[in-house]
């Protein structure tokens, strides 16, 4: 085997070719095997967010059912004793109108009885007159004794 | 016998020199060996510009097959550079590549029927002609000796010319015995690349000329015996080119490493 020039050569054309390499081969393809590395970590960081927020999302969306299902309750729950609080006012009036037209009753019966028994008294005056008068067999005069028969009706 | 249509084919014996000789131009230290410079470089191009064409188009999107597999053999030699090296350096992850690739296809042109590429060029008037660069020390030291001058420039730039003389002196038995360190360092020293270049060298070598001793034999039995060589030697040629790139990164990790 004989070294020679070849050598020489050869270690040129090797430290060319690795030049070469460095320069225009390897940053290019490192770059876009970086980017693509850095796009899928993007990628991947990016659904582990979304399913992040949909969580949350999903969280927030319990809570506005929830909070609007205890508002209803409480809706209903007022509404309840509302309609409640009105049905007793408007017993309460009734009650009341009912005891004023009693007592609006009451006044009348009581007038219309006074009415009738004054009417009773002077009827009854009156036949007791003529009762007197027919037992007399005479005329007695209304008027001579009219005292004593407005004594009488008092009494009656 | 196919070798009866080769030039050179006399006698076996002058069938295998004439498969050992290079087409060379010059005389004594000047001399050139034409093809093994012609296939390195074209093999090197080769790589360069099917890497650099992927380079080019490379986009971080869904990558193609030739991207994939560029890719591949970039991460491929990252990966071997990061869990070796630890320093931080432009240079090794490329080298590394760039040896892998072009020993790799230094390697592969031995899986060429031996024949075929003598045989074409001498239809042209090219009397010689080895297609396996990694069949010539001169090509295997190229790069083991570019390696080393790698080494040494690295330890001074680390280490300083006063670090790393100190510890071409004193490692690794101390002061006190300065000129045994400095001889076993000396020793060390010079078997990197000649190990390195030395056994990329001696398997390639080897390789071939089984083949070639193959060819010798009558055409009947050729395939027998050079079909299963030629499927061990797709294992040989990947894991030569594989130590080669590994010791590499190991040597220069060694040299960026402060004195042990």
């Amino acid at each position: 085997m004989n070294i020679n020039i070849t050598l020489i050569g050869q270690m040129i054309t090797f430290a060319l070719l690795v030049w070469f390499t460095m320069k225009f081969v390897w940053p290019p393809i490192m770059r876009a095997m970086a980017e693509r590395q850095k796009a899928i970590a993007d990628g991947l960081a990016q659904a582990e967010r979304g399913k992040h927020n949909l969580e949350l999302a999903q969280k927030k969306a319990a809570d506005v059912m929830r909070s609007a299902r205890e508002d209803a309750a409480g809706v209903m729950a007022d509404a309840g004793k509302r309609a409640n609080a009105l049905i007793e006012e408007a017993k309460n009036q009734a009650h009341l109108e009912g005891e004023r037209l009693v007592t609006a009753a009451g006044a009348e019966i009581e007038l219309e009885t006074s009415r009738a028994r004054e009417h009773l008294r002077r009827a009854v005056a009156d036949l007791a007159v003529a009762g007197a008068g027919k037992v007399l067999e005479k005329e007695i005069d209304a008027k001579a004794h009219a005292k004593l028969l407005d004594d009488l009706i008092k009494k009656l | 016998m196919i070798a009866a249509m080769v030039p050179g084919a006399g006698n076996p014996s002058e069938y295998i020199v004439h498969h050992l000789t290079n087409l060379a131009v010059g005389q004594g230290f000047w001399t050139f060996h034409l093809d093994t410079l012609f296939f390195s470089v074209v093999l090197g191009l080769t790589f360069f510009f099917l890497f650099r064409r992927v380079a080019v188009r490379a986009t971080a999107g869904v990558p193609g097959g030739l991207q994939n597999f560029v890719e591949i053999m970039v991460e491929f030699a990252d990966r071997q550079v990061k869990d070796t090296f630890h320093g931080k350096s432009e240079l090794i992850a490329p080298l590394a590549l760039t040896i892998f690739c072009w020993v790799f296809l230094w390697n592969l042109m031995d899986l060429v029927p031996v024949d075929l590429l003598p045989l074409v060029s001498s239809w042209f008037g090219v009397p010689y002609l080895r297609v396996v660069p990694s069949t010539d020390l001169n090509a295997t030291f190229g790069l083991s000796l570019t390696v080393l001058l790698l080494i040494v420039f690295y330890s001074l730039k680390v280490k300083g010319p006063v670090g790393y003389a100190k510890e071409f002196l004193t490692h690794p038995f101390g002061p006190y015995l300065f000129p045994a360190n400095l001889l076993l360092n000396i020793v060390e020293m010079i078997a990197k690349p000649l190990s390195l270049s030395l056994r990329l060298f001696g398997n390639l070598y080897a390789g071939e000329m089984i083949f070639i001793l193959i060819a010798l034999l009558p055409w009947w039995i050729q395939p027998a015996l050079s079909l299963p060589w030629a499927i061990f030697h797709i294992l040989v040629i990947t894991l030569q080119a594989f130590i080669f790139m590994m010791l590499t990164i190991v040597y220069l990790s060694m040299a960026h490493e402060e004195s042990h």
